[in-house]
């Protein structure tokens, strides 16, 4: 298994790294048992439930994970930032994999986690601000049994 | 770069290849054939039988040559199963290698009972639950010398004892100790014992089953009379006298090198620890190969450790399912009771002959950052 430049340079320099203190949304998704667990922080503007006027301008992660994970967490972050979130439901893990010219097959499991997890935080910001209906609608992660059967 | 992968596989000695070049052209013949070019091949592989017998103190005749450690493994446990029609259980431990385990697996599909022993927090295996298993319809027992992921060394004495007195054939994988440390098959009541060349600057693909006299097992190939009927196929002659040689210079130096890699595993340790918080070591504190140094690093996962190692030229592995493809870390350290998420983060340094303080000193300068990076990154840190 091998992989690409692109995944080896976002795994040793990944961008976004950390937190944001009181953020407007917090996605987390992954198990630390299955050895994975990727957790994002949003900031959004203007603070509407516009999906398609809404902004992500800021966004950080912290991820636990193998070099894919991490390579994953940092390109999906790079990928959402700036992009309403509108655009950002409409990302998906291929995007992602596409972004980094491709990834080992064994390794899909974890390149789920990017994108869903930012979706994750795009649902708690929609519920914070009073639109569980909406929130609803968005996929984020996927049930547990779900994961296991990757 | 910096090797310290030596439980994975050794780099072969030069005075190993060196006695193996011959044999590739100027003493090509076949060991089988008649004229004299055969019989100087035939010489020449007695004459590494007899090496090899002496590192384990058994009999020239109690030895068959293999293609490694897995083969004997093979050979000794569908050998011995198959040998006979009356006991169906195999007994062996949660901590075998694949070798082993998925041999026992497989020969379900014949009717045996598998029972794996299992093994207390330092990989140690269960002696109570193994005298409550055996029984009159126990065949074998295969139980590992030294675990290859933490380096463990199992209480071979005890566990030939609890055999013999059921009337089993006692079996131990001893690829991660031949070379390593002394074994003496007759005083440790050894049935039958597997190793592997390459595990101690021998060739690869080479290997030997050693098997006592009255021990009954059917051959896994057929075909011509090699080895004594058990092991049909021309003698890999360069690989036997090379295996023949790693024996030979394992016998006159084990004990020195196993002083110094001690000291320089410890050194490793020491060096590591006093830097990183929240390490775990794994394996038995003292019972365990003095080259392996298993540990977890808590909060991080292995597989991003070993590619930040990688990058600075510095060679280990893990036992995390990130590097395995599955999503369940190493069996041996579940096995030991070690939680999943804890188990993610493990990762092996094994030294060897070549392994040089200068290179330790590197890994320990270069370890502890790569580690404050991961956990900055991590989720799992504490602040
Ligand atoms: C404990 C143990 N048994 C068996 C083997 C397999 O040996 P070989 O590579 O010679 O087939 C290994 C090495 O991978 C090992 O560490
Ligand atoms: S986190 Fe396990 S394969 Fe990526």
């Amino acid at each position: 298994m091998q992989y690409s430049q692109k995944v080896m340079e976002h795994f040793l320099n990944p961008r976004n790294v950390g937190e944001i203190e009181d953020a407007d949304g917090v996605g987390t998704c992954g198990n630390p048992i299955c050895g994975d667990l990727m957790t994002f922080y949003i900031n959004i503007e203007p603070k509407t439930d516009d999906l398609h006027m809404a902004r992500i301008v800021d966004i950080r992660f912290k991820t636990f994970g193998c070099g894919a994970a991490i390579a994953v967490a940092s390109m999906a972050s790079e990928m959402a930032g700036g992009k309403t979130l509108f655009e950002v439901t409409e990302l998906t893990r291929q995007d992602v994999a596409d972004a980094l010219d491709g990834l080992p097959p064994v390794k899909m499991h974890c390149s789920n986690l990017g994108v869903q997890a930012i979706q994750e935080a795009i649902k708690d910001y929609l519920q914070k601000i009073g639109r569980p209906d909406l929130a609803k609608t968005i996929q984020g992660c996927p049930k547990k049994s779900e994961h296991n059967n990757q | 770069m910096i090797y310290l992968d030596y439980n994975a596989t050794t780099p072969t000695d030069p005075r190993v290849l060196d006695a193996m070049l011959p044999y590739f052209q100027a003493r090509f013949a076949n060991p089988s054939s008649i004229h004299r070019a055969g019989h100087e091949a035939r010489r020449a592989v007695e004459k590494a039988r007899e090496k090899l017998a002496h590192l384990v103190v058994a009999r020239v005749d109690e030895v068959y040559f293999t293609s490694g450690g897995t083969e004997a493994d093979n050979i000794a446990v569908k050998g011995v199963a198959f040998a006979q029609n009356k006991r169906k259980k195999i007994i062996t431990s949660a901590i075998e290698h694949h070798a082993v385990l998925t041999t026992c697996e497989y020969m379900t599909k014949f009717g045996f009972e598998v029972v794996k022993v299992p093994v207390d927090p330092h990989g140690i295996i269960d002696l109570n639950f193994l005298e409550d298993a055996v029984d009159d319809n126990t065949v074998i027992i295969s139980i590992m010398h030294a675990n290859n992921e933490v380096g463990t060394v199992e209480p071979i004495t005890e566990i030939s004892k609890i055999a013999h007195r059921h009337g089993i054939v006692f079996h131990t994988d001893a690829v991660q100790t031949v070379g390593k440390l002394p074994i003496d098959i007759e005083s440790m009541g050894i049935d039958m014992l597997s190793l592997s060349g390459h595990k101690f600057c021998g060739p690869k693909g080479t290997g030997a089953l050693i098997a006592r006299t009255g021990i009954r097992f059917d051959p896994l190939s057929h075909g011509g009379h090699h080895e004594h009927n058990k092991r049909a196929g021309t003698e890999n002659v360069p690989g036997i006298v090379g295996l023949g040689k790693a024996c030979e210079i394992a016998m006159t130096e084990m004990a020195e090198e196993e002083k110094r890699i001690r000291l320089l595993r410890d050194k490793l340790w020491n060096g590591i620890r006093e830097k990183i918080p929240d390490l775990i070591l794994n394996g038995h504190p003292e019972k365990r190969l003095a080259n392996t140094l298993g540990i977890c690093v808590r909060y991080v996962e292995g597989e991003s450790l070993l590619l930040h190692l990688d990058m600075h030229g510095i060679c280990a592995s893990s036992g995390s399912a990130c590097t395995s493809g599955s999503l369940e870390p190493s069996h041996v350290l579940l096995a030991m009771g070690i939680p999943h998420e804890t188990a993610h983060g493990s990762i092996r340094f094994s030294l060897g002959r070549y392994t040089e303080e200068a290179e330790i000193l590197e890994v320990i300068r270069v370890f502890p950052k790569i580690v404050e990076k991961l956990r900055v990154i991590s989720p799992l840190s504490k602040k």
